[in-house]
């Protein structure tokens, strides 16, 4: 996993990435940069809110994950999200898990 | 072409790998591509533990442009020493010290994991702004490739990993052997193009010349990775033409293992084909959530994305963890329109799989707030 960390942890994730030719980047500007981050937010606790977990914007720079016993931490970035809100939860977020799946289910109808 | 600088350098110089078991012709592979006048502007890194190095001749032709790794194997405890000597080329390079290289070979033992080779180039601080990931080419004996499938699961990772498999010593071994080979690695990896290294029409240019990333070539390198789901596809319609089945009214998933050949390796390689298309920021989290927690498994993900509000797709690959940035191509590379996406992995559930891919990315947003009330 050593060899993850660095990957994981640059600002460049494969869902923000640099802008360089021919790269599919969404965030242009900071107009487009708040909307993606907004729509980002907001997708992620679609997952989080399965495992008790919520995610905020801190500053426009970082986000605030929170459990709903007031544990928080602050996450950098998408990136580093899934480490700290399987650790927050104290179980892995496993989005192959029969019973996710069948808890998403049915909140999709 | 790639962007390149004043230098005309490229803004990021790929980095391709040279991976296969010890003894399936590496070296020689390396030595046919640097004799290629077309890959003359090619620096090289070897990684000589456990191997036979190049000849002296070689190293002294392009002595410049070569390092010779000296710590063994390229893994995880000397990552500092490959990026340290990609570091000193590049230095070197934009001092004149030495010719201006527009692209970097990497050859690999061949007990090595590809993927700590590959992070290095994404991790490191410095040469992810100046370096991009290009191809991973790897090599199969034809002589002993099967065993060394059946035998060694470096072997088989090695293989699911490739952008390009180059099959060796084809003029050794006999025509059965080699069709019986190239059906298991095509069954391991359908994405990877495979190429015969003692054909006349090998080309070592056309080998490593153009990637995704490369603007003339994108498209056609898209088109390698869905060619084996095509003819599968085809094989199965004509198979099953007079089932009363249509696959084109609805989102599917394509699986490769309903061949009872395709169970004989820990490695097999499935397809989701999706027709509606995609919201990129939920395919994002899924995709990511899903690496991190699988990235094990999960060797190889190559997709042509129809992304919600782009009349052209997106491409997206990935080795394990390490996801490249995605690509927006210029139009679609056929009148097929349909997402496609082919995972090639261990022992995953594809329908497991696609039932998650349903849930979390084709499904209707949900609010936030109306799940609180529910976990």
């Amino acid at each position: 996993m050593c060899a993850l960390c660095g990957v994981l942890g640059g600002k460049d994730h494969w869902t923000e990435p640099l802008k360089r030719d021919g790269v599919y980047v969404r965030a242009h500007d900071p107009a487009t940069r708040r909307r993606e981050r907004t729509l980002r937010i907001s997708a992620a606790n679609t997952i989080l809110g399965l495992f008790a977990l919520s995610l905020e914007d801190w500053q426009g720079d970082s986000y605030i994950l929170r459990t709903r016993t007031g544990k928080s931490e602050i996450v950098a970035d998408l990136a580093a999200l899934w480490p700290i809100a399987e650790k927050l939860a104290g179980r892995p977020l496993d989005p192959l898990d029969t019973q996710v799946l069948a808890r998403r289910e049915a909140l999709n109808g | 072409m790639a962007e390149l600088n004043e230098r005309n350098i490229p803004l990021f110089t790929p980095v391709n790998l040279i991976t296969g078991f010890l003894g399936s012709g590496k070296t020689t592979l390396l030595k046919r591509m640097l004799t290629s006048s077309a890959l003359a502007d090619t620096a090289v890194l070897i990684n000589e533990f456990g191997e036979i190095g190049l000849d002296h001749e070689l190293i002294e032709r392009i002595d410049d442009n070569m390092v010779l790794l000296q710590s063994g194997c390229l893994c995880c405890t000397i990552r500092g020493e490959l990026a340290e000597a990609i570091r000193g080329l590049d230095e070197r390079r934009a001092t004149g010290e030495i010719s201006p290289y527009r692209r970097l070979i990497i050859e690999s033992t061949g007990l090595a994991d590809p993927l700590p080779i590959l992070t290095t180039i994404t991790a490191d601080p410095v040469l992810r702004h100046h370096y991009r990931l290009g191809l991973v080419i790897t090599t199969v004996d034809a002589v002993n490739g099967m065993t060394q499938l059946d035998r060694q699961p470096e072997s088989r990772k090695q293989a699911a990993v490739a952008d390009r498999l180059v099959i060796t010593k084809t003029d050794l071994a006999s025509g059965e052997n080699v069709e019986n080979l190239v059906g298991r690695l095509r069954r391991i990896n359908p994405t990877a193009s495979i190429v015969h290294a003692v054909s006349k029409n090998f080309d070592p240019e056309d080998l490593i010349g153009g990637d995704l990333f490369d603007i003339a070539s994108k498209t056609r390198e898209v088109r390698h990775w869905f060619e084996d789901e095509t003819k599968s596809l085809e094989q199965s319609a004509r198979n099953h033409h007079r089932h009363d089945h249509d696959h084109h009214h609805h989102d599917h998933a394509h699986a490769n293992q309903h061949d009872p050949n395709r169970h004989s390796d820990d490695i097999s390689a499935f397809h989701l084909i999706f027709e509606r298309p995609l919201d990129w920021t939920a395919f994002g989290l899924w995709l990511s959530l899903m690496l991190h927690r699988h990235g094990e498994a999960i060797l190889r993900v190559k997709g042509l994305l129809a992304i919600q509000g782009e009349p052209a797709p997106v491409a997206v690959h990935g080795v394990q963890q390490l996801v490249h940035p995605p690509i927006h191509l210029e139009a679609w590379p056929s009148m097929d329109r349909r997402t496609r996406i082919v995972i090639i992995g261990k022992g995953l559930d594809e329908h497991a799989f696609r039932r998650s891919f349903e849930a979390f990315v084709l499904a209707p947003e949900i609010r936030a707030e109306e799940q609180k009330s529910f976990a």
